[in-house]
């Protein structure tokens, strides 16, 4: 039963291959890709109901002990990831044969995106720190692939910039798990935890560790380390820009939960005090992005970093409330954010141009897009209905109570600036005259709402749900909040 | 054995960084394959230089070098190889479509 574990990563990596044979008859990719995400996706539904009943499922894979081989940890908080990572990977499926991606997805488009999902749910999955570096890889490639698709003037530029920082950044990995390996002399997860603890991360320990948080820090794109995100997610196709912001900075922050909460966890004043100031000013600096800038797409990308700034907040504070604001905050920003890059892409198709400027008066042909795009906003700014709300009550609490107002207040100032910048694309985009958009045709939006819909009621029910939710994101916190039990669990002495 | 081979690992990560921070594209990508090379023979140094055998299983042998490094190294040379030669074609073609290989003009206009 223990097999469970691995689904996730099979899975995606089958329907990889078996599509790379349908390359040419897209029809047929179409359907198959929409089958094999929603068969992912019921999939890891059960994983999350067996997780949530039995606990942890430990697969050993090749039946070797737990710190000689690889192991796979489907715990509480990786398989609540996977079923979100499936949830929008689904809703692309469906949303992406009407994206405009013409020929492209001739071009192995549907191996790519399955190639991703198998790259972000490994890396959740995984108990191995050399191991969490393949599948990093393994979604990196894929999403090499995915961002030059098409290969216009602007995508080759930023693409061979995004290629490089990650390529770069990749190789600091390898080092940082060189040096990790010098010291504790293994390479599972587990196992480098519990030889922590035992010399309470003196020495050279906690260098490593900041080494590691720049890894992922470039990944996730925090605050010095943020520069190669904004314009390399804008120059794909708008169903490649919602897969890269909902899944691969989120992979980045959750490699620095894992790590900072199971491993380097004994030198909180130095390690998550950064943290905190990290977090408040990735907030500041990726807001002053947002609103610096009329290029719709941009505002959306730019509004990634103040995200992952609120979730390192929690793991900054390291208290059960800023940690469960964390996950809760985790889950919220993934989907939300493939719901506006979505209606982004949405928009840009109907109006003909990513300028602001340029455009007005879209609610008069388009009510329903506009309507999307105004909840949605209130979603992400964390209006008190929805999901944004509870998982930022959770983390300024967190912030509160361990004594730091100014990130508070940095804080609440970058979720009014936040819902500022959304509305702008409101306001401009969809008020204004019915004779703004005269020469401009009304375009079909069939088969590209209703995906986005969908999604969009997930965050809905998660923040008018939360009573049902809260309790289970409150056990995970404490959960990640003692190391000990995950530990206890793979190495079973 | 170890000191010598972390300084060449030094050299190499110092001549990688100032080759990745020219303007010729060119440039660049040797320094990605410079940084590479440093970074495997880090792996390889701390996994500890002391002499032994081939990790290969003999009769009357019993010290081995540690196995698991060069597994390491060698998972992490086909990335590195992989990403290479994409970085290589990708650096072809972007030379090709916009007429410049100085990245200082591939900085791109800001609003596009």
């Amino acid at each position: 039963m223990s097999n469970l574990a691995v689904l996730p990563i099979i899975l995606p990596l089958v329907s990889a291959i078996t599509l790379i044979f349908f390359n040419s008859k897209v029809n047929i990719s179409r359907k198959l890709t929409q089958i094999f995400s929603v068969i992912s996706l019921l999939v890891s539904c059960y994983i999350v109901w067996k997780v949530f009943t039995d606990g942890t499922i430990i697969l050993e894979t090749g039946a070797w002990v737990a710190p000689y081989g690889i192991i796979l940890v489907m715990d509480s908080l990786a398989s609540l990831l996977i079923l979100t990572t499936n949830l929008v990977a689904t809703v692309c499926a469906f949303y992406a044969p009407h994206a405009g991606l013409e020929k492209k997805e001739s071009y192995y488009f549907y191996p790519f995106f399955f190639f991703l999902i198998t790259g972000v749910s490994g890396a959740f999955i995984t108990g191995d720190l050399f191991n969490l570096f393949v599948f990093f890889e393994v979604l990196l490639m894929a999403s090499y692939g995915l961002i030059v698709l098409g290969g216009g003037k602007v995508q080759l530029r930023e693409s061979l910039k995004y290629l490089l920082i990650n390529l770069f950044s990749s190789m600091l990995f390898v080092t940082a798990i060189a040096f990790l390996y010098a010291v504790v002399g293994t390479v599972n997860m587990a196992q480098i935890g519990e030889r922590v603890q035992e010399v309470e991360q003196q020495g050279i320990l906690t260098t490593i560790g900041i080494l590691l948080f720049f890894v992922f820090a470039t990944k996730a794109a925090l605050f010095p380390l943020y520069y190669w995100l904004p314009k390399s997610y804008i120059v794909p196709n708008p169903v490649i820009s919602a897969l890269f912001g909902a899944l691969l900075t989120k992979v980045g922050i959750y490699s620095i939960l894992r790590v900072f909460s199971l491993i380097f966890v004994y030198k909180l004043e130095l390690t998550h005090e950064l943290f905190i100031w990290v977090a408040g000013l990735s907030m500041v600096f990726g807001i002053i992005g947002a609103l610096s800038t009329n290029n719709i797409k941009l505002i959306i990308a730019y509004n990634i970093i103040p995200a992952i700034g609120f979730i390192l907040l929690g793991i900054g504070t390291f208290t059960i409330d800023g940690i469960s604001g964390s996950i809760y905050y985790l889950i919220h920003d993934m989907i939300i954010k493939s719901v506006l890059f979505l209606l982004v892409g949405v928009i840009v198709y109907v109006a003909g141009t990513s300028d602001l400027r340029k455009m007005g008066g879209l609610i008069h042909y388009y009510p329903v897009l506009g309507w999307l795009l105004f909840i949605s906003a209130f979603v992400l700014a964390g209006i008190p209905p929805f999901s944004g709300f509870i998982g930022k009550l959770l983390l300024l609490k967190g912030a509160f109570a361990s004594g730091h107002i100014a990130i508070v207040i940095i804080g609440l100032l970058t979720s009014l600036l936040i819902l500022y910048s959304i509305m702008k694309i409101f306001i401009y985009g969809f008020w204004g005259d019915k004779q703004m958009l005269g020469n401009l045709e009304k375009k079909s939006t069939k088969g590209l709402i209703a995906p986005v819909a969908f999604l969009l009621t997930f965050s809905v029910l998660l923040g008018v749900g939360a009573e049902f939710v809260y309790p289970h994101i409150d056990s995970i916190a404490a959960y990640i909040l003692d190391p000990q039990i995950y530990i206890d669990s793979v190495l079973k002495e | 054995m170890e000191i010598i081979t972390s300084i060449l690992a030094g050299i190499l990560f110092a001549t990688a960084i100032y080759n990745l921070l020219q303007k010729q594209l060119l440039r660049i990508v040797i320094g990605t394959a410079l940084l590479s090379h440093g970074a495997h023979i880090f792996i390889l140094t701390m996994g500890k230089l002391k002499t032994g055998q081939p990790p290969i299983l003999t009769d009357g042998v019993s010290d081995y070098t540690d196995p698991l490094p060069q597994a390491l190294i060698l998972t992490s040379i086909v990335i590195s190889f992989g990403v290479t030669s994409l970085l290589l074609v990708l650096a072809y073609r972007t030379t090709k479509e916009n007429n410049t290989d100085n990245m200082e003009q591939l900085r791109g206009k800001s609003n596009e």
